[in-house]
């Protein structure tokens, strides 16, 4: 019989050429990993180099005094007023208007018809408009309404609202979309009414996902500057916002009128503003994350 | 409640409303019938069980026709659906049989492809008149699905919602809730966690419960939509015993697969079949025969059922 | 067999069980129900109101404008300097300076956000994913007002002149740009990843079991076949630094000059567009109009971006 020879293995099993271990492998991972890394260290600098100049002026006085000529009387009080009051409208305004509108494409209109697709374009086309045009949007709107000065709360409160408006509706329809169609046709099968049958089962099995959505997008809300900015900008305001018709700052239009100051004081008081805008975001996408982890249910 | 008895085993009379022309003495003897010297199905109905002479239909489909698109789900479907009895519709899968059990509530209307055409009756009136409300239809004619589909809200609410948006006059909730489990064999199981949420529910009580919530609203009529087909083999078996209490109160409509549990549970059994388009190969349900159980699973008219039946098929 | 039908007219029905004894044809009219669903329909209305309302808002003060000054000076003009008493309104310096800052972001955003999908879609476990996407998100919930300000604080003053040594003035189209890349890489890295987590795992599959490693199978497997949403996804990318206003408006620059470098400073569109608000021109007055003029450039540029992209989602969504 015949010997059968074994051909000379190549090179091992072990270690190959083109391998999970060759260089240009390890290479490649790495710089994949730094490009990673690249945005956490940027983020990194960003948060760090923004507290410690920041940090001195994080006082008392950031909280209780207005704007002033003087960097070392300037605080943010009318600045945190100002967003509290215009993203509360905003959200008053945007909120049930998008759920409204979601609970209206989802459930109730027919996916086939032309001119629902073409909602659909629209809503995804206005999730990506540049913020600054629903400012634009909203001095024509209170153009068209009469109104002379329209630096006041509620035109801010609309321009954001508009400008929030798709991203609610289209985290929106996600969460009415999540729940499975079983229990809608076990509803509509024991005779109830398809509002009915929305109000009481769909809805409320789509909240958690609705409040994710929508405190994300206020939070992007607050963090906006452009639109208000387009409405006048008032940016030396020294009063508490009493009212829709009232004047406002925000804080991001306030760190935006420091920040352009050259005193080097008026940059350490726009840090330490940042620092403060930074914590109540934190505080909100926690909030989000929070009620996603503690309600969302997986079906 | 009825025990399980082995197929070697079963010795039981059967009681036939109408006397049909071939059957054999050994058939009637020991409900086993033997057509070609092959074993059919067992059909095992209770001693108490008397099919009426002259059934009452509470509802009826005449020419039923079911379009989704241009494709012809199913082809002029008649058929009686008797009151207080189980109707069983079997067939291969595809045949149109939960088909024609949507168009029954008017299901079918939430599919926007769907077109029916031809007539369901419900107590003489046609459901699918133009000023028919659908709503109304369902709260006559309940409907259990295949996969368990209990609310994420408790046991209490579950059952207590039909009644809640259907308006009906309840003076006792509580009261209605516990008729209503009781009805579906549920009640002592879960007296002591009304308050829990139904998914803490097992598989086969899920679907109790899903019961319990279609007879609260007190429909007429239950549709069922391959009820067990998602259980286990004991909830199976304790669904099929519940489904013949409740036959008593009301009338059934059962699809199923399971040509076991058609013989088993049911009254009369309709046999559909998908029969493919020569010229577009689209596959169309077809009524191939309707008569009483005991008579499709011992001596069908119809060569397709009997090779149905005894698995040559489908 | 012999069926007699119920009659559901006034009668009860036999059985043991009464039923309901009124007529299917509802007496309830369900108005309640149809008002709602009005009002549904009503606010979803409102987002083609919005748009409508975007164009109209822009479309009669730019047509206004367009009767003063020629398509021609604004599109080919050289200068741009409407409120001085010798105006001229050549839109180029602007686009210019929107077109640099463009690049340089995605010169950052493009490498930066790809390579960090790859690494999340293709290498990084489950745990470490759930880890380190939030994180990234992170990066797209900061204020632009603070990339600016870091912009103008650290990044050009530190980086640029201080670390690179370069000669960048207090502002700088680079500065600004290379910030706004950052603030974009998030937006790419997210659709990217959503693009190659599409990939079927068999297509990989079969790439390992013809020897390849991870590196050959995700360069010459996964990323040609999610290509369609990885350009979506730069096409976003482009769309968001173009729109991007604060950023560009604290560190590009005051003043709108051509740039020939990036390294220059310049006033952006959108620069322009805040600046222009603040200012007090007459409603109505030319000088007022020529912010709606550039601010519809501005939504028209967006407008064939935006929708280059969703065709190209749309186009991989369905691939798989």
């Amino acid at each position: 019989m015949a010997a059968v020879s074994t051909p000379a293995a190549p090179a091992g099993l072990r270690r190959s050429r083109g391998g999970e271990r060759s260089l240009v492998s390890l290479a490649f991972l790495v710089v994949l990993w730094l490009s990673l890394f690249f945005s956490f260290v940027f983020l990194a600098i960003l948060v760090i180099t923004t507290f410690i100049e920041g940090l001195p002026r994080l006082d008392v006085r950031l909280f209780t005094n207005y704007t002033s000529a003087f960097a070392e009387r300037a605080g943010a009080r009318a600045a945190i007023l100002g967003s509290l009051m215009v993203v509360g409208f905003c959200a008053l305004l945007a909120v049930p208007l998008g759920v409204a509108a979601a609970i209206h494409l989802e459930e109730f209109a027919d996916r086939h018809r032309w001119y629902n697709r073409l909602f659909e374009l629209n809503i995804q086309n206005l999730a990506a408009v540049p913020s600054i045009i629903y400012g634009i949007l909203t001095l024509g709107v209170l153009a068209l309404l009469g109104v002379k000065n329209k630096n006041i709360v509620a035109g801010g409160a609309l321009a954001l609202a508009l400008l929030i408006l798709p991203v609610i509706i289209i985290t929106a329809r996600e969460a009415l979309r999540a729940v499975p169609n079983d229990i809608r046709e076990a509803s509509l099968a024991l005779g109830a009414t398809e509002w009915q049958t929305v109000w009481r089962q769909t809805l409320p099995a789509a909240i958690p996902g609705i409040a994710t959505g929508t405190i994300i997008a206020l939070s992007r809300a607050i963090g906006e500057a452009a639109p208000l900015l387009v409405l006048g900008g008032l940016v030396f305001v020294t009063y508490d916002p009493n009212g829709l018709l009232s004047g406002f700052t925000t804080m991001p239009i306030q760190i935006y009128n420091w920040a352009g100051l050259p005193q080097a004081d008026f940059k350490v008081v726009a840090s330490a503003a940042i620092i403060l805008l930074l914590a109540i975001l934190l505080a909100m996408n926690g909030l989000a994350i929070y009620i996603r982890n503690r309600y969302q249910r997986r079906w | 409640m009825m025990g399980r008895t082995s197929m070697a085993q079963s010795d039981r009379t059967i009681h036939v409303g109408q006397t049909s022309a071939a059957r054999t003495a050994e058939s009637a003897e020991n409900g086993l019938g033997r057509v070609d010297g092959r074993r059919l199905v067992e059909s095992r109905l209770s001693p108490q069980q008397e099919l009426a002479a002259e059934p009452v239909a509470v509802m009826e489909c005449r020419s039923l026709n079911v379009y989704y698109g241009s494709s012809h789900a199913v082809q002029d479907v008649t058929l009686p659906f008797a009151q207080n009895e189980i109707t069983a519709l079997i067939g291969p899968s595809g045949c149109g049989k939960s088909t024609v059990l949507r168009c029954l509530n008017r299901m079918n209307d939430l599919v926007p492809e769907a077109r029916v055409e031809g007539e369901v009756t419900f107590r003489g009136e046609n459901i699918y008149a133009s000023d028919v409300d659908p709503i109304e239809v369902r709260r006559r004619v309940g409907m259990v699905f295949q996969k368990p589909n209990p609310f994420p809200k408790s046991i209490y609410d579950n059952v207590a919602y039909g009644p809640r948006v259907t308006g009906m006059k309840v003076d006792d909730m509580d009261e209605l809730v516990e008729k209503a489990l009781r009805g579906a064999a549920l009640w002592d199981e879960v007296k002591d966690k009304l308050h829990q949420n139904a998914y803490s529910l097992s598989g086969g009580q899920q679907q109790r419960l899903c019961i319990a919530r279609t007879i609260a609203v007190e429909p007429d009529v239950i549709l069922m939509d391959e009820p067990c087909s998602a259980l286990d083999p004991i909830a199976t078996a304790r669904i099929e015993d519940l489904m013949q209490q409740l036959r008593e109160r009301y009338t059934l409509v059962v699809v199923t697969h399971n040509m076991q549990q058609a013989a088993r549970v049911s009254d009369r059994t309709a046999f559909l079949t998908a029969r493919p388009d020569e010229t577009t190969g689209n596959r169309t349900g077809v009524l191939v025969e309707f008569d009483t159980t005991a008579k499709i699973f011992s001596n069908p008219s119809e060569k397709a059922t009997e090779d149905y039946i005894t698995g040559r098929f489908g | 067999m012999n069926v007699t039908t119920t009659s559901t007219a006034g009668e009860g029905a036999k059985g043991p069980h009464p039923g309901h004894v009124s007529s299917l044809r509802s007496a309830n009219p369900r108005y309640g129900e149809r008002i709602i669903r009005a009002i549904l329909a009503a606010a979803a209305a409102v987002s083609i109101l919005t748009t409508v309302g975007i164009v109209v808002s822009l479309l009669t003060p730019a047509v206004e404008f367009f009767t003063d000054v020629s398509i021609v000076e604004f599109f080919t003009g050289t200068r741009w300097a409407p409120t001085f008493a010798d105006p001229s309104f050549g839109v180029l310096p602007l686009v210019t300076a929107t077109f640099w800052t463009t690049v340089v972001a995605l010169a950052v955003a493009v490498p930066f956000g790809l390579g960090a999908a790859m690494y999340l879609s293709e290498y990084a476990s489950e745990g470490v994913r759930r880890i380190l996407k939030p994180v990234l998100e992170i990066l797209a919930g900061i204020p632009t007002v603070v990339y600016g300000f870091f912009a103008l604080q650290f990044v050009i003053p530190y980086v640029l002149r201080g670390w690179l040594g370069l000669d960048v003035g207090t502002f700088s189209a680079l500065g600004a740009g290379l910030v706004m890349g950052v603030m974009i890489i998030p937006t790419v890295a997210s659709l990217s990843e959503d693009a190659m987590s599409a990939v079927p795992m068999s297509m990989r599959q079969g790439s390992f079991a013809l020897g390849a490693n991870r590196m050959q199978t995700t360069v010459r497997v996964v990323v040609p076949a999610a290509m369609s949403g990885i350009i979506a996804a730069i096409v976003l990318g482009i769309s968001r630094a173009v729109g991007e206003t604060m950023i560009v408006a604290i560190a590009s620059g005051q003043q709108p000059v051509i740039l020939r470098d990036p390294l220059e400073a310049g006033q952006t569109m959108t620069g322009f567009i805040a600046s222009a608000a603040l200012g007090d021109s007459r409603v109505g007055s030319l000088e007022y109009n020529t912010l709606f003029a550039v601010g519809l450039l501005l939504f028209a540029m967006t407008l064939v971006v935006n929708l280059v992209s969703v065709r190209l989602v749309r186009r991989f969504r369905e691939a798989y």
